[in-house]
């Protein structure tokens, strides 16, 4: 079940490790058997709502169904949640207790980490896994938000939601996607509801001083540009 | 009634001042304004029908005025509702002078988004007899709680324009308005006035109280039609185009044109077209002729300044697009210039209508079609102008995300029944159709989001009090509502600023995003270069003219051609007999095709199919406009890929549909069978990119997504969800929800214009006649042309980014020979 979404994705190196950038969203390494995603944004739909804005209540719903169809066929040993994976400090309050219970399922029997964002609180313990800041392996080190002080050799991060759009024959079209440079990596929020900010913004162009790559999510497969593409 | 020449007064004459008035002045009243008089003294509401410059607006004031004169009294009297803000203030000034001159004791006021805030708390508490306002306006008004005393006494409404708030969701919001409007006075009557249209009884019904003119309510009154128009179709000396849309082979005629008249209208189709047209006029216009600019993305203050400038006599020529259908009258202008195709009979007669407006003189006008086929569409709008045949749709039912917002609405002005607020519902013109389980739906989604998964009990917007009646559940609920009001949905836009300066009108961020710092472009008549994007403005500098400027693209304003002048299109082509009007171009070009080919017939269709590079072409000459033949080409590209025949892609005109695929179509008949509107359809619009514009829209207007949002304000760095991802969501768990729906609906009456194309696949079955040609013919030309030049639409993400990266690497490779692999 695996080739498809592997053949569908980008693969490349990162700071020396083999990694693939898959299309629904995900980092994908197949040497230490990780996934990373980031910004799941669980319960944005409801924190809405508190406030008069009646969207749709199924993003928790939608976003954990796709992390389920990929622990499921990539049989991940260890799972990293890049940070933001609740939308607010209130959100795990919300999530109905079949979300909740699905999570716990899909924690127990690897490794979990939630790395912390500033959006959430730690999860209820009932849900398994670990918490943590950072989480370093290999060449590779795993945080919420790219830091501009440190190093960038091998940091993979989320937090920025980058997208990017190609403009062709009179039409231009957009979506979410990694960015990176061989060194650093930014990934794209995995959210059913998690928008999204332009890559060439400097909030995300000024990670890459010179010059990086895009794979953007196209409905069926990853789509890679040079910046100089945008 | 209708159609008296001006002769002895007829017998309910005016009473003083009224008659003394139009004598001092050397008038007479029009009959159709006494006719207004006498329907009003009878308590009936009355629909006039007449063109411009018959005294239309003062006809719809005198009832009002000859009962306030004769009966003074306090409080609101009459409505008046104009579609343009604009209008309103320049009909309050028009309406002033009768006022004074016979010293009536009669107040007058306007109220619309530009008012001053104590203003319009004054009018609340002491309403001016008349008021002049606008759609958005009388919603606002009626959701506060003192709508009923504000309205209690009013006797008239007067809608102007009416046949351009028709069809529209505006309208259905003013139906709506009207129709509680009605509840609160019940003795009010109403007054239409409209310019000629197709269909007159769907502006009956609409105007009458309970939604059905048949009830005798209305009465309709013609005023008497003016003299014939002059039109021209201009009878180029230079090149005629093959394609394109611009006309700028002909821009020296249209200059000279302009030199000609006192006042000249240039009438453009878009937008883009409007900067290339006007930068063309400037290049050449040695004699420095003042030529102005106008179109919806310029900043007001330059729209304004332009206007006044058209109003004091100023200006010679103005480049304008749709925002100048509608109007007050400017005296001065004494030609039209329509560049590009009309698309739709009606659509010319009112633009025609902008340019003379004495009754008894023809206005003039000149159209300049930019190609040959819009020769023929040109002629085809000048005959059903001649033989008085106009076009428009037929009335569509109102739309479920107006009702939604409508309905927010009325739960702010005070608790509602839902029984009672059906019935008055369902006695608007668009709603009167309305199934009760489809406003219970709406009902629900405003209540609750309207989801199957009842999750957000805690947070409704509207809640049922022990009465059973709703209100809003919070101030935070009603002050939403009151920001966001209205039905206009625009593109997100960004201000385009010159520097740290001036901000010279708006674009599409679509447009600014394809944009790379140096690019350059015109917009507002200047050549521009773009500096880059800072606090949500564009900031762009003079441009010295080199290099290729891009022209912002905007989306919308290209209306599709009419069925009707369709029609007419295809009967000129297949009657040889009417061709001696056509320039000799255009006639030798008809003349080759009969001979090469086969002219397309009245009512069947006429499909070639030629190779060429080693491609397989179709061309369909359906005739069907742009909307409908996009949807045709993906339907049969989805249908030539099953079958085997590797599509590669289409062009879609107003005219034909054009496909070319790798192996031919043997089986033209079953290729068109009216099946490909069933699963096919569904499976492609739900994934569409115009699903996903329409959604947005029935969004913003049923209050899903909000444009403005109570403290809140947007920067550049907040990070929004865009209405793609609700959707994508909604649609795989909740598919038929309520404003999918309202979605689905909006899309097939206009973006793929699913109706038409029925029809049109209904009336070609069994009459489809095939030409299997060696090459290309005469008639397929202009298609062949635009393959390249023009957008390709409905394609998916994947498919367009993979053709991007491919050209991308074809162009990365072009310049030096791949290196030898070292091997």
């Amino acid at each position: 079940m695996s080739a498809p979404l592997l053949a569908t994705g980008a693969a490349f190196r990162l700071n020396g490790a083999s990694v693939v950038a898959l299309a629904p969203g995900a980092l994908w390494w197949p040497a230490r058997a990780l996934l990373a995603i980031a910004d799941l944004h669980l319960e944005k739909g409801s924190e809405f709502a508190a406030r008069g804005r009646l969207l749709p209540p199924y993003d928790s719903d939608e976003t954990l169904r796709l992390v389920a169809t990929l622990v499921e066929e990539l049989g991940p040993a260890r799972v990293i949640c890049l940070g933001d994976s609740f939308h607010d400090r209130k959100a795990s309050d919300r999530l109905p207790r079949a979300i909740s219970e699905r999570i716990a399922g899909l924690a127990s029997g690897r490794d979990w980490i939630w790395i912390a964002g500033n959006h959430d609180p730690a999860p209820p313990e009932s849900w398994g896994g670990r918490v943590a800041a950072e989480f370093a392996e290999g060449p590779l080190r795993f945080r919420h938000e790219a830091a501009l002080e440190a190093r960038p050799a091998g940091e993979i991060s989320g937090h920025y939601h980058p997208k990017a759009g190609i403009s062709w024959r009179g039409r231009r079209v957009v979506g979410r996607c990694f960015v990176e440079d061989g060194r650093r990596l930014v990934l794209p929020a995995f959210g059913a509801y998690a928008g999204g900010l332009d890559a060439r913004d400097a909030a995300i162009a000024g990670l890459f001083p010179d010059g990086y790559r895009v794979h953007i999510l196209g409905r069926q497969k990853l789509h890679s540009f040079p910046a100089s593409a945008l | 009634m209708t159609r008296s020449k001006p002769g002895p007064a007829p017998a309910p004459a005016l009473p003083e001042p009224f008659a003394g008035w139009f004598a001092a002045r050397g008038w007479r009243p029009h009959a159709h304004q006494l006719a207004l008089v006498e329907a009003d003294r009878e308590g009936r509401s009355a629909l006039l029908i007449a063109p411009t410059g018959g005294g239309k607006t003062l006809a719809g004031f005198l009832p009002s005025l000859v009962a306030l004169a004769e009966r003074p009294r306090e409080g609101l009297h009459t409505l008046y509702i104009s579609p343009l803000k604009a209008l309103a203030v320049d009909i309050h000034r028009n309406l002033e002078i009768p006022v004074a001159e016979m010293g009536l004791a009669i107040d007058a006021e306007t109220r619309t988004g530009d008012t001053k805030q104590s203003k319009r708390q004054r009018q609340r508490r002491r309403p001016p007899h008349i008021l002049l306002t606008t759609p958005e306006s009388l919603a606002l008004l009626l959701s506060y709680a003192d709508a009923p005393a504000i309205f209690r006494n009013l006797r008239r409404v007067v809608v102007d324009e009416l046949h351009a708030l028709t069809g529209i969701k505006r309208g259905d919001l003013l139906a709506l308005g009207l129709a509680r409007l009605q509840r609160l006075a019940p003795h009010c009557r109403r007054v239409g006035l409209s310019a000629t249209v197709a269909d007159e009884q769907a502006l009956l019904d609409w105007i009458s109280p309970t939604g059905r003119a048949n009830d005798d309510e209305v009465r309709l009154v013609r005023g008497r039609s003016g003299a014939k128009a002059e039109i021209a179709i201009l009878a180029t000396g230079a090149y005629l185009p093959w394609s394109g849309h611009m006309a700028l082979h002909a821009i020296e005629e249209v200059h000279a044109a302009i030199a000609g008249a006192r006042t000249a209208l240039v009438f453009v189709n878009t937008r883009a077209q409007a900067e290339l047209v006007f930068n063309a006029l400037w290049r050449i216009n040695e004699a420095n002729l003042p030529i102005a600019l106008h179109h919806g993305s310029l900043a007001p203050e330059q729209r304004r300044k332009v206007e006044a400038a058209m109003a004091r006599g100023a200006l010679r020529a103005v480049v304008a697009t749709s925002s100048l259908d509608l109007g007050v009258d400017w005296a001065a202008v004494d030609l039209v210039i329509q560049v590009g195709a009309p698309k739709g009979a009606s659509r010319l007669i009112q633009r025609i209508g902008r340019s003379n407006h004495r009754l008894d003189e023809p206005s003039r006008a000149l159209l300049v079609p930019a190609n040959r086929f819009e020769v023929l569409e040109c002629r085809a709008a000048v005959e059903a102008i001649r033989e008085n045949e106009l076009d428009g749709d037929p009335p569509r039912p109102g739309g479920l995300d107006v009702l939604a917002q409508h309905i927010l609405g009325m739960a702010c002005e005070a608790p509602f029944a839902a029984e009672a607020l059906y019935a008055e519902v369902t006695s608007a013109a668009p709603y009167r159709a309305l199934p009760r389980a489809d406003f219970d739906a709406v009902l629900d989604y405003v209540a609750t989001g309207g989801y199957a998964l009842r999750s957000y009990e805690r947070w409704h917007r509207i809640v049922p009090n022990e009465d059973g009646l709703y209100r809003a559940a919070s101030p935070t609920v009603v002050r939403r509502y009151r920001m966001n009001v209205g039905t206009i949905v625009q593109e997100p836009m960004l201000r385009v600023r010159l520097g740290r300066g001036r901000v010279l009108g708006e674009v599409e961020e679509y447009f600014i995003q394809g944009l790379l710092p140096g690019d350059t472009f015109i917009f507002a008549g200047e050549l521009l270069r773009f500096e880059g994007i800072r606090d949500m403005a564009a900031v762009v500098s003079r441009a010295k003219g080199s290099g290729e400027p891009k022209v912002p693209a905007y989306a919308g304003g290209r209306l599709p051609l009419t069925t009707q002048l369709a029609r007419r299109v295809r009967s000129l082509l297949a009657e040889p007999g009417r061709w001696r009007s056509l320039p000799g171009p255009v006639r030798e070009w008809l003349e080759m095709q009969r001979r090469r080919s086969s002219l397309p017939e009245g009512d069947g269709m006429l499909v070639e199919c030629f190779p060429r590079n080693k491609k397989e072409f179709l061309v369909a000459y359906s005739f069907e406009g742009r909307n409908a033949h996009q949807t045709l080409g993906m339907l049969l590209t989805r249908r030539m890929e099953r079958a085997g025949l590797r599509p590669l892609g289409f062009v879609a005109s107003d005219y034909v549909i054009a496909v070319w695929s790798l192996r031919p179509v043997r089986d033209i008949d079953a290729l068109f069978d009216e099946d490909m509107l069933g699963d096919d359809l569904e499976a492609w619009m739900d994934e569409s990119s115009m699903l996903k514009r329409s959604f947005r829209n029935v969004a913003i207007i049923a209050g899903l997504i909000e444009r403005h949002h109570p403290g809140e304000t947007k920067t550049g760095k907040q990070v929004t969800f865009s209405s793609d991802l609700i959707y994508d969501v909604l649609r795989k768990h909740e598919p038929s929800h309520i404003l999918l729906r309202a979605t689905r609906a909006d899309a097939a009456s206009g973006l793929t214009d699913v109706g038409r194309l029925a029809q049109m696949l209904r009336r070609i079955k069994g009459r489809i006649r095939v030409r299997r040609l060696s090459r290309v013919s005469p008639l397929a030309l202009p298609a062949m042309l635009d393959i390249g030049k023009t957008a390709v639409y409905g394609q998916a993400i994947d498919e367009l980014m993979d053709e991007a990266a491919t050209a991308l690497i074809e162009e990365a490779t072009a310049e030096e020979p791949a290196p030898e692999l070292p091997l």
